[in-house]
C-alpha cells in the first residue's frame, strides 16, 4: 500500500519560526528596505509612547536620538516620561511578537496589534545580532530596570541575556535602544517628517530629536491639554466577527443567551436582545457555552437583521479643530500660509465602530501654485506616510471637484494642485487599515464619505475666503474712492467756482451702496492669578496666564435706507465666551447671534466680544453670518443658512 | 491783439459747474461725451467733413478708475484756467510733467494726459490751442510764391515770403496758425502741393517746381501735425487755392490723404478746423504703378490688412478709391513717390506732375 498522502504531508507540516514569518512578511510590517525600517523603528516607539503617557495622563516627553557609527548600521534610543513597564511584561513586550494589551480591546488607541515594539527587536536581532536594552522605571522612589534582551525565534519568546538595576533621575519612564541595519542618510528626512507630523496631530507631546552630529531639533508642545481619555467600550454586535463571537462565548461568565448579549456587547438593551433572540429563533435560556456552530452562524446573521443602536461614540478622542488650526499654524510658519481652516465631523460608525474625521486646509504663502497639494493623513494621531494612493482619504479628495474651490485639476478629479496643504485624521476604535503596516486605510464607504463631507465644508470656508478677499479688494476701492478722491473732486470743483464745499454723505452712500461689516481681533494676555483655594479644597495648582481675545465688529450702513438684520459670530466650541455688547440675542457653543437695531445711512454701530480658553492666535479671523437682509447688500459677511 | 478768452473759461467753469452741482444734489458726479470710435464718424453734409456721431460715453465717478479720472479732469481745466489767467502756454509734454506734482492726480503716462487734453476739446468744444496747449512735434515746411505775417514772441508783426526770405529748408509753419498769429498776406500761386516725403519735398524744391508750376509746395511729414492741416485748410479757403495731396502709394499714405481731405478719426471732433475736403488725391495711385511701369514691393500681410479696412472704412467709399483699391489688392504691390527716380532726376518735375496735373485739369497739355 502506497504511503497515505496526509502522512507524506505531515512530515512537512511544523511550526513556522517567527524569524521565518518575520523574513517573508517584512515588507508588510515596515522593514522592506533599510530606510523604511529606520522609519518603522522610529515610529513603533514614539507611538507606543503617546499611547502610554495618553492612558496614564501623563504630558509626553519624546526623546528620539539615532547614533550612526558604523556605515550602515544605526543605533535608535528611544526614550519617554511614561508610565514606565513592569519587570516581568518586559521580556514579554518586546521579545514576543502579538503580545499586547490592545488587541482585545475596543478603544481608541495607536497600537492595535501588539506586533509592533517586539518587530523591531527582532529585526534588529535578524540584521545586527545584537542585544536590545530597555531601562524602565515605574515609580518615583524605586530604582529603574535594565534589561538586555534577545528573542528565541524558534519559540517566539524573548531570551533574557542581562538584567540590573541602576538609579534613574527620571520619575518613571522607558528607555530602549537597538541597533539595525539601516540607512540614515536617506532615512533621516522620513524620520524628520514623521516627527513633525506626529507634532502636529499630538500638540501635547513635546518631542526631542538628537541626529547622530548633535544636532537637536524640538518639536514644541502648543497644548498643556491631555487629550481626552479613550474610554474602552464593548464591541458592537455589527462589528463582530463569528470566530470572535465564539471565542467571546466562551470566556463568558454569563449563564444565559440574553445575560451573554447584554453584558458582552455595546447597545444591546431588553428590547434589542428579544429581538435578536427572536430572529435568530434561540432561546433567551440558551448557554451560550453550549450553542452550536449553526446555532452562533443564526445569531450572527440576526445581528444585522435587527436594528440595534449605533454604538456610544464619545469613546473617541479627536484632536479639535482649535487645536488642529495651532498646530498647523505652528508647523507652517516658515511658510506664513495665507489662512488655515479646519472642519470635523460628527462621530459615525461603520460595522459597528465608531469613527470620526477631522481635516483642515492649510493656504497659500510660499507654497508651491503648480505642485499637487501636500496630503497629510493620519490615523489615530499617527501619521500615515506610505501608500499614499492606497487610502481612502485619497479618494475621497480625488472625488472632490477641487475647480471650484480655485485649485487645479485636470478633469475635475484625482489630487488637485496648488499652494495648498491637506489634513485627514481619522479616529477609530478601529481603523481599517488596508495591511500590518498600517500605511493606508481602506475603503470604507461611510469612511470615505464622512471625508469627503469634512474636505466639502471646509473647501467651502476655503471658497467664501477667497469671495470675501475679493469682494473686500473691490470695495476698499471705494473706500479709496469716497474717503481720498471724492473729497478731492468737491474741494476742487468748488475752489475753481469759489463755492463752498459741498456734504458728500448722500453721493457716498450712493457709491458704496452696501452695507460694510469689517473686523479686528485682539489678544490681552491675563495675569496669573492663582485659584482661590477653599479650606476644603487642597488643589495647590496656580493657573497660568492665558490670553483674552476681543474682537470687534464694526458695521457701516452705506446704504440709502436705514437697515435692520440679525448678525451671527461663530465662536470655537471650547471658547469661554467673556464681555459682549451689545446684548446679543442668543449665545451657545457656536455662535452669538444679535438682532441689530436700525441703522440709518451713513451710520455704524460696534460689536464687541471677549473669548477666554483660547490661545493668542486661534481665532484670528470672525466667521460672520447676516439674516433677514440680502446677502448682496453686505460686504463682510455670509447668508446664514442654518445652524 | 490779445485774444478774448472769456468764452473758454466758461466753458472750463461748465465742467467744474457740471461736477459741482452733481455733488451739492446729491448725485454721483459724471460728464458726458461723444465716443471716440471708429464705428461712431459720420459724414456731415452741411461741413462737408467727417465728425463724431451720436454715441456717448459717460465718465463717472463711481467707480475708482472713473473717480481718478474726474479729478485729473478737475485739476487740468484748473490748471489751464491759470495758464490762461497768466498768459503762459505749455506743451503736452510739459504739462504731463507738471501733473507729476498733482498728487492723486498724476498720470501714469503722457499718451494718457494727451488724450485727457483731448477729451477736454471734446467735452467743450473748444480746440487745444484754446487751452493753450501745443504739441512738441515742430510744424511742417513750406516753399511757395506766398507772403505770411507772423504775430512775433516780442508781440511786434513780421512778415515773411516763403521763396525769397526763407532758405532751402523753407518756411516753418508755427503750432499756432490761428488769424491772431499768422495771416496770408499776398499769395501768387495756381494750388497747393502738398507732399508726404521729405526727399521729394527736397526734389521739387531743388528742380524749382514752385516757380516753374506757380505752386505753394508744403511738406505734409507723415501724418500730418494740426497745425500743418490747418494751414493748408486756410489757404485752401482764404485764397481759393486747389489742394492737392502727393504721397506714396500705400495704404498708410492714403489714410494721410484721409486725414487732410476727410478728418480724423482722433479729431473728427475738430475736423471742420482741420479737414480740406475739396483735396484731391494727384497720386503715386496703383494705375501709376502700371502705366509709368514703377519699381515696386510686395505688399505686406498689414498692407493688405489695412487695406481691406479702407473698403470698408466710410471715408473712402468714392468708386475712385474702391477701384484703386482693389487694383492694389490685385497687383499685390505696392510703390513710392521717388521710385520715379527710376526715369532721371528730373521725370518727376518735366513729366510725371506735369502730365498728372493736365490729367485733373490743372494745366492744359
Ligand atoms: N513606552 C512604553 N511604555 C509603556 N508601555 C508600553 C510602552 N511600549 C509598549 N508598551 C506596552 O507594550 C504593548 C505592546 O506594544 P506593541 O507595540 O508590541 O504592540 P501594540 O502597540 O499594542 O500594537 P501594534 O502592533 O499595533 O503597535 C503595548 O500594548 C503597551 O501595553
Ligand atoms: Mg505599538
Amino acid at each position: 500500500m502506497t504511503e497515505v498522502i496526509a502522512h507524506k504531508l505531515a512530515k512537512k507540516q511544523k511550526e513556522i519560526s517567527v524569524a521565518e514569518f518575520f523574513e517573508r512578511n517584512k515588507h508588510i510590517l515596515g522593514f522592506g528596505n533599510p530606510t523604511r525600517a529606520l522609519l518603522t523603528s522610529v515610529k513603533e516607539g514614539v507611538d507606543n509612547i503617546l499611547d502610554a503617557c495618553e492612558e496614564s495622563s501623563i504630558l509626553p516627553e519624546v526623546y528620539v536620538e539615532i547614533r550612526n557609527h558604523e556605515e550602515g548600521e544605526c543605533k535608535v534610543i528611544i526614550e519617554d516620561n511614561g508610565p514606565g513597564i513592569v519587570k516581568n511584561q518586559i521580556p514579554h513586550i518586546f521579545g514576543r511578537l502579538l503580545y499586547g494589551s490592545r488587541f482585545h480591546a475596543v478603544r481608541q488607541s495607536r497600537g492595535q496589534q501588539g506586533i509592533g515594539i517586539s518587530a523591531v527587536v527582532l529585526y534588529g536581532q535578524l540584521t545586527t545580532g545584537k542585544h536590545a536594552k530597555v531601562i524602565s522605571k515605574i515609580q518615583e522612589d524605586r530604582p529603574a530596570t535594565v534589561t538586555e534582551l534577545a528573542i528565541d525565534t524558534n519559540k517566539n519568546r524573548a531570551e533574557v541575556v542581562n538584567r540590573d538595576i541602576i538609579h534613574w533621575d527620571k520619575p518613571s519612564g522607558t528607555r530602549l535602544e537597538i541597533s539595525i541595519v539601516a540607512d540614515y542618510t536617506r532615512g533621516k528626512r522620513f524620520v524628520y517628517d514623521y516627527l513633525q507630523s506626529v507634532s502636529i496631530v499630538n500638540p501635547h507631546a513635546q518631542i526631542t530629536f538628537k541626529e547622530p552630529d548633535g544636532t537637536e531639533h524640538l518639536f514644541e508642545r502648543t497644548s498643556e491639554m491631555l487629550p481626552s481619555k479613550c474610554i474602552e467600550i464593548k464591541p458592537h454586535p455589527h462589528g463582530v466577527e463569528l470566530g470572535t463571537l465564539i471565542k467571546m462565548s466562551k470566556n463568558t461568565k454569563s449563564r444565559k443567551l440574553s445575560s451573554f448579549l447584554k453584558s458582552e456587547f455595546s447597545s444591546m438593551g431588553d428590547r434589542t436582545t428579544n429581538a435578536v433572540c427572536e430572529k435568530s429563533q434561540l432561546s433567551k435560556d440558551l448557554n451560550p457555552k453550549d450553542m452550536s456552530r449553526e446555532q452562533f452562524l443564526a445569531l450572527h446573521k440576526a445581528f444585522k437583521k435587527v436594528k440595534i443602536m449605533a454604538p456610544n461614540t464619545d469613546c473617541l478622542s479627536p484632536i479639535g479643530e482649535t487645536l488642529i488650526k495651532r498646530s498647523l499654524k505652528h508647523e507652517t510658519q516658515e511658510i506664513s500660509p495665507e489662512f488655515i481652516v479646519t472642519a470635523s465631523r460628527p462621530a459615525s460608525v461603520y460595522s459597528g465602530n465608531p469613527f470620526q474625521t477631522e481635516v483642515g486646509i492649510v493656504y497659500g504663502g510660499s507654497l508651491s501654485k503648480d505642485k499637487p497639494v501636500k496630503l497629510m493623513r493620519f490615523a489615530n494621531r499617527v501619521p500615515l506616510l506610505y501608500q499614499q494612493g492606497d487610502c481612502v482619504s485619497t479618494s475621497a479628495i480625488s472625488s472632490i471637484d477641487w475647480r471650484r474651490y480655485g485649485l487645479e485639476q485636470s478633469s475635475g478629479r484625482g489630487i488637485p494642485s496648488g499652494p495648498a496643504i491637506f489634513l485627514t485624521h481619522v479616529s477609530s476604535t478601529l481603523i481599517p487599515f488596508t495591511s500590518e503596516s498600517k500605511e493606508a486605510i481602506a475603503d470604507i464607504p461611510e469612511i470615505e464619505n464622512e471625508i469627503k463631507l469634512a474636505f466639502r465644508e471646509c473647501a467651502r470656508k476655503v471658497q467664501s475666503h477667497i469671495n470675501k478677499k475679493v469682494r473686500r479688494v473691490k470695495t476698499r476701492e471705494k473706500f479709496e474712492l469716497i474717503t481720498k478722491i471724492l473729497p478731492e473732486i468737491a474741494k476742487k470743483s468748488s475752489n475753481m467756482l469759489d463755492k463752498p464745499v459741498p456734504s458728500l454723505d448722500k453721493v457716498i452712500t450712493k457709491i458704496m451702496d452696501v452695507v460694510w461689516i469689517e473686523d479686528l481681533i485682539e489678544y490681552e494676555k491675563t495675569s496669573p492669578e492663582p485659584v482661590q483655594s477653599t479650606l476644603f479644597d487642597d488643589s495647590t495648582e496656580k493657573r497660568e496666564g492665558g490670553w483674552i481675545t476681543k474682537s470687534t465688529i464694526m458695521v457701516v450702513n452705506y446704504k440709502n435706507k436705514p437697515q435692520k438684520f440679525k448678525l451671527y459670530a461663530l465662536i470655537p466650541e471650547d471658547a469661554v465666551v467673556g464681555t459682549v455688547t451689545p446684548k446679543p440675542m442668543k449665545i451657545t457653543n457656536n455662535f452669538i447671534k444679535w438682532n441689530l437695531d436700525t441703522i440709518s445711512p451713513a451710520d455704524k454701530i460696534d460689536i464687541f466680544f471677549e473669548l477666554a480658553g483660547l490661545d493668542k492666535g486661534d481665532f484670528d479671523e470672525n466667521d460672520l453670518y447676516i439674516e433677514s437682509i440680502n446677502a448682496s447688500y453686505v460686504i463682510g459677511a455670509d447668508k446664514w443658512e442654518g445652524e | 491783439m490779445t485774444r478774448d478768452y472769456t468764452k473758454v473759461i466758461g466753458r472750463i467753469d461748465s465742467i467744474a459747474s457740471k461736477v459741482y452741482d452733481d455733488l451739492t444734489v446729491s448725485e454721483i458726479p459724471y460728464l458726458q461725451l461723444p465716443s471716440r470710435t471708429k464705428s461712431n464718424i459720420q459724414f456731415d453734409q452741411k461741413l462737408n467733413v467727417w465728425k463724431y456721431g451720436k454715441n456717448m460715453t459717460e465718465r463717472s465717478a463711481k467707480s475708482l478708475d472713473g473717480a481718478y479720472m474726474m479729478l485729473r479732469t478737475m485739476y487740468m481745466v484748473d490748471f489751464i484756467k491759470d495758464m490762461i489767467k497768466a498768459n503762459k502756454s505749455s506743451t503736452l509734454r510739459e504739462m504731463y510733467y507738471i501733473s507729476e506734482g498733482w498728487d492723486l492726480a498724476k498720470f501714469n503716462s503722457q499718451p494718457e494726459s494727451d488724450s485727457l487734453a483731448e477729451d477736454l476739446e471734446v467735452i467743450t468744444s473748444c480746440m487745444r490751442e484754446d487751452f493753450k496747449l501745443r504739441p512738441e512735434e515742430d510744424g511742417a515746411r513750406v516753399i511757395g510764391n506766398l507772403t505770411v505775417e507772423e504775430v512775433t514772441r516780442n508781440k511786434t508783426k513780421k512778415k515773411i515770403h516763403c521763396q525769397d526770405d526763407v532758405g532751402d529748408s523753407g518756411y516753418s509753419i508755427p503750432y499756432n496758425v490761428e488769424p491772431e498769429k499768422l495771416s496770408f498776406k499776398g499769395v501768387d500761386a495756381d494750388f497747393v502741393l502738398a507732399v508726404e516725403t521729405g526727399g521729394m519735398f527736397d526734389r521739387l524744391v531743388e528742380n524749382g517746381f514752385d516757380t516753374s508750376n506757380r505752386s505753394i509746395l508744403v511738406h505734409l511729414k507723415g501724418q500730418p501735425a494740426r497745425s500743418t492741416r490747418r494751414f493748408i485748410k486756410r489757404l485752401h479757403e482764404e485764397n481759393k487755392l486747389p489742394v492737392l495731396v502727393f504721397t506714396d502709394c500705400d495704404p498708410w499714405s492714403y489714410r494721410i490723404f484721409g486725414s487732410v481731405a476727410y478728418g480724423a478719426i482722433k479729431t473728427a471732433h475738430i475736423s471742420e478746423y482741420l479737414a480740406t475736403p475739396g483735396a484731391q488725391f494727384l497720386g503715386v495711385t496703383p494705375s501709376d504703378i502700371e502705366n509709368y511701369k514703377l519699381p515696386t514691393d510686395k505688399l505686406t500681410k498689414e498692407d493688405i490688412h489695412a487695406l481691406k479696412s479702407e473698403l470698408t472704412d466710410p471715408r473712402f467709399q468714392e468708386s475712385f478709391w474702391k477701384q484703386e483699391i482693389k487694383l492694389q489688392l490685385n497687383l499685390g504691390k505696392k510703390s513710392e513717390q521717388q521710385a520715379l527716380a527710376k526715369y532721371g532726376l528730373d521725370y518727376v518735375t518735366d513729366t510725371y506732375l506735369p502730365e498728372k496735373l493736365a490729367e485733373m485739369g490743372m494745366i492744359k497739355k
